[in-house]
C-alpha cells in the first residue's frame, strides 16, 4: 500500500494527473461554449466530437494518418524545450520537409524513402538556421524561427511555381495552385500501406504512423539514455553551470534545433508522401507546425507521452468535423488552446497536487 | 506618379497597423513581459470592431455619422484588446507562467473563437464579416466633392482611414508615456530590474499589468486598423501581422522612433511586392513565375541580416520574460 502511495506522489504521475485535469477542463469549457451558442444541439455536436472517431474504420484510420505528422511536430517542439529553446519554427521546418518530399517525389522520381530523408534534410537545414543564429550572434531563436516560417513559405511558393513537373497542372489536373496528386505523378513515392488499407478499408491507412510512433521511441532513448541527451538537458535547466561543467552550450544548442527541424520535416514528408493531400500555394503558413506545440505541452515534452497526445488532438480534430453543420470544427481548436492555456501554468497545477497529496498523507498518519 | 501615389498611400495605411501593435509589443515588453500573443489580440479586437461596425450599419447610426461611429469601434476593439490581453497578464505575471506558451494559446484561441463567433451571429458557414462602404474618408468627408485622380488627391484619399491620424495621435502619446512621464520611468524599470524597482516601493505586478493592458488596447486598435486596411470583409485572420510587429519591435529596438521607421519598412516592402509588376523600375525577373514572392521575402531576410548586426547592441529589456517573484528581492 506504502508502494502505492510513493507512486502516486512521484513526479510522472502527478503531471499525468495534471495533463488529464487540464484535458477536462478544456472539454468542460468546450461543451459550455457549445451550449452558449446552439443549446437544444450541443448535446449532439459533443457527443459527435467524442465518439466520431471510433465510430467508422475509416475515421479511425484518419485519427491514425493525421495524427503521425502531428507526432512527429510535438516531438519536434518538445525535443527542443528540453534544451530550453522555443521551437516555433516547426510550421516552417514542416514546410520545408514537405516541400523537398514533394520536389524528390515529382520532378526527380524517387522512391518514398528517399524522400523521407529528403524530408529530414530539409527540416534540418530550416531548424539549423535558428540555432546558428542563437549560438553566434546571440539572435532570439523564437523571431528568427517566426522570421523563417515566412521566408520558408515564400520560398517555397516561389519554386514551386517555377518547376512545371511538380505541380498537379502538368499530371493532368486543372489545378495549377497545388502540387501534383502522387498517384498520378509517382505512386512509388508513396508511403507503403502493406495491406493496412484493405483491413482497414480507407485510403488514409499507411505505416506512417508506425514510423511517428518508432521515432518516439528513438528520440525517448536519445533524450533519457544517452550522454548527448543528458547534456541536452544540462543546457536547458541551467546554461552557464552545464558550460561551467565543460558542456559545449553552443554545440548543443545548434544540434538540438537541427534534431528539432529534422524531426518536423520528417512530420511534412509523412503527411504529402500519403498520397491523400496535396500543397496548395498559399499565403498562409501551414498550422500543422503549430499544432506541435499544445502536442508537445500536453505530453510535458515527454517522447512517449507525445505519442498519446498526438493521437488525442487528432482523434478531437477528426471528431469535430463530425460537428458540422450545427458548429464549426474551429471549436476544437478552441478546446485545445484552452488546454495550452492552463498547461502554460501546469506546474502551479502539480505543485498544488503534491501538496494535496501530501496533506492527505499527512491527515491519515 | 499616381502609380507612386497609390504605393506610398497603401504603404502608409498598411504601416499603421504594424506601427500600432509593434508599440503595443513595446509597452508590454518594456514591464517585463513577452508579449507574443498580439496576433491573437489584433484578432480579437478587429473581430469585435467589425461587429460594431456592423451593428451600426444596421442602425442607420453609422451611414449618417460615419467618423463617430469608426471611432466607436476603435474604441470598442481597443477594449476588446485589453479584456484579451488580462488573459496573458494573468498567466504571466499571477501564476508566473511561462509567457510564450501562454501567448501561444492567446493566438491559437483567437481565430477559432472568431470563427465560431462569427458562424454563431452570421449564421452557418458565413465565416466572412462585410464591413460597410462609409468607412474609408473621401474627400467627400470634407466637403471637397469628387477631386481628379492627381498625385496629391490619390496620396491622400486613395486609402485614408481614421485609424491614420489617430496612429500619429497614439505614436505621440506613446513617446510622451514612456519617456516623458513618471509612469513610464516606473515600467521602464520594472522590465529592467524588478527587484530594484519594487525595492523603492513601485508596484511591480500592477506596472506589469499596465505595460500588458496598454499593449492590448493597442493591439486591438492595431488589428481593426489592418482590418480596414486589408479589404472589405474581416475573415477572422490578421494574416501574421502581429508576428510582423514583434519583428518590427525587435527591428526598432523597443524605440517608438525607429519603430516607427521599421513599421515603414516592412509595408513599404510589402506593398511593393504587390505591386511589384506595374512599378516601372523594379527588375521583374524576366522568365520567373510568381516573382512577387522574391520581394515578399525580402523584408524577413533583411530584417534577419540587420539582426546580425544589431544584437549585440540590442537593447532588449533586461528581464523581459522573466516573472517577478517578490522572494528574489
Amino acid at each position: 500500500m506504502k508502494n502505492l502511495r510513493e507512486k502516486c506522489a512521484s513526479p510522472a504521475f502527478t503531471s499525468f494527473l495534471a495533463s488529464i485535469s487540464t484535458i477536462i477542463i478544456g472539454l468542460l469549457f468546450g461543451y459550455a461554449l457549445l451550449f452558449a451558442l446552439n443549446a437544444p444541439n450541443a448535446n449532439t455536436g459533443m457527443v459527435a466530437m467524442l465518439t466520431n472517431g471510433f465510430t467508422s474504420s475509416n475515421s479511425f484510420a484518419k485519427v491514425l494518418y493525421q495524427a503521425a505528422p502531428l507526432m512527429m511536430c510535438g516531438l519536434s517542439v518538445g525535443f527542443a524545450f528540453k534544451t530550453g529553446l522555443f521551437n516555433i519554427g516547426a510550421p516552417g521546418q514542416y514546410t520545408m520537409g514537405a516541400f523537398v518530399a514533394i520536389l524528390l517525389a515529382t520532378q526527380f522520381q524517387m522512391p518514398w524513402w528517399i524522400c523521407l530523408l529528403g524530408a529530414m534534410v530539409g527540416g534540418a537545414v530550416w531548424g539549423l538556421f535558428p540555432g546558428l543564429f542563437k549560438a553566434l550572434f546571440n539572435v532570439n531563436e523564437v523571431i528568427t524561427s517566426i522570421m523563417f516560417n515566412w521566408i520558408g513559405m515564400y520560398l517555397v511558393n516561389l519554386i514551386f511555381a517555377n518547376m512545371p513537373k511538380t505541380l498537379a497542372n502538368y499530371w493532368g489536373s486543372t489545378n495549377s495552385d497545388r502540387t501534383a496528386d502522387l498517384a498520378k505523378a509517382n505512386p512509388d513515392a508513396m508511403i507503403p500501406k502493406l495491406g493496412l488499407d484493405q483491413l482497414f478499408d480507407s485510403t488514409y491507412m499507411n505505416i506512417s504512423i508506425f514510423i511517428a510512433i518508432a521515432m518516439a521511441i528513438v528520440m525517448y532513448i536519445v533524450v533519457n539514455k544517452t550522454t548527448f541527451g543528458y547534456e541536452l538537458k544540462a543546457c536547458g535547466l541551467n546554461k552557464n553551470a552545464s558550460q561551467y561543467a565543460g558542456i559545449n552550450a553552443n554545440r548543443n544548442i545548434v544540434l538540438s534545433m537541427v534534431i528539432a527541424g529534422a524531426l518536423s520535416g520528417i512530420g511534412g514528408g509523412l503527411y504529402y508522401l500519403a498520397g491523400t493531400g496535396q500543397y496548395v500555394l498559399e499565403k498562409a503558413i501551414l498550422a500543422r507546425g503549430f499544432d506541435g506545440i499544445p502536442v508537445a505541452l500536453l505530453a510535458n515534452s515527454n517522447p512517449i507521452g507525445t505519442i498519446f497526445s498526438a493521437l488525442f488532438v487528432s482523434y478531437l480534430s477528426v471528431g469535430g468535423s463530425a460537428m458540422q453543420p450545427h458548429f464549426s470544427t474551429e471549436t476544437v481548436n478552441i478546446i485545445v488552446s484552452v488546454i495550452i492555456y492552463l498547461a502554460a501554468f501546469s506546474l502551479l497545477m502539480r505543485n498544488m497536487l503534491t501538496k494535496a497529496m501530501k496533506k492527505k498523507e499527512e491527515g491519515k498518519k | 506618379m499616381i502609380t507612386l501615389a497609390n504605393v506610398l498611400s497603401c504603404t502608409i495605411v498598411f504601416a499603421v497597423p504594424l506601427l500600432l501593435v509593434a508599440l503595443g509589443g513595446m509597452f508590454s515588453e518594456r514591464s517585463g513581459v513577452i508579449n507574443i500573443a498580439l496576433e491573437g489580440i489584433m484578432v480579437i479586437g478587429a473581430l469585435a470592431a467589425c461587429f460594431s461596425l456592423k451593428a451600426f450599419d444596421a442602425s442607420g447610426f453609422g451611414a449618417t455619422n460615419p467618423q463617430l461611429a469608426v471611432f466607436f469601434a476603435v474604441l470598442i476593439a481597443g477594449a476588446c484588446g485589453v479584456i484579451y490581453s488580462l488573459f496573458l497578464a494573468f498567466a504571466a505575471i499571477n501564476l508566473k507562467a511561462d509567457q510564450t506558451i501562454g501567448g501561444t494559446a492567446l493566438n491559437q484561441f483567437a481565430p477559432a473563437f472568431a470563427v465560431v463567433i462569427t458562424w454563431a451571429i452570421q449564421g452557418q458557414g458565413q465565416t466572412q464579416i462585410q464591413i460597410p462602404s462609409w468607412v474609408r474618408i473621401t474627400s467627400n468627408t470634407f466637403g471637397l466633392g469628387d477631386l481628379e485622380q492627381g498625385f496629391w488627391s490619390n496620396l491622400i484619399f486613395k486609402y485614408f482611414y481614421l485609424t491614420t491620424p489617430l496612429a500619429v495621435v497614439l505614436l505621440i502619446l506613446a513617446y510622451v508615456l514612456m519617456f516623458r512621464t513618471k509612469f513610464g520611468l516606473r515600467l521602464r524599470a520594472c522590465g529592467e530590474h524588478p527587484q530594484a524597482a519594487d525595492s523603492v516601493g513601485i508596484n511591480v505586478y500592477a506596472m506589469r499589468y499596465a505595460g500588458v493592458m496598454i499593449g492590448g488596447f493597442l493591439g486591438g486598435v492595431g488589428g481593426f486598423a489592418y482590418t480596414l486596411a486589408a479589404g472589405s470583409t474581416f475573415a477572422s485572420s490578421v494574416g501574421g501581422y502581429g508576428f510582423l510587429a514583434l519583428a518590427v519591435m525587435i527591428f526598432g529596438n523597443w524605440n517608438p522612433w525607429t519603430i516607427l521607421g521599421g513599421s515603414f519598412f516592412f509595408a513599404l516592402f510589402k506593398v511593393v511586392a504587390s505591386y511589384s509588376s506595374i512599378i516601372p523600375f523594379l527588375p521583374t525577373f524576366e522568365g520567373v513565375k510568381s516573382a512577387s514572392n522574391i520581394y515578399q521575402m525580402l523584408p524577413y531576410i533583411v530584417t534577419m541580416i540587420l539582426l546580425i548586426f544589431t544584437s549585440k547592441k540590442s537593447r532588449a529589456p533586461k528581464a523581459e520574460g522573466i516573472p517577478y517573484d517578490k522572494g528574489t528581492r
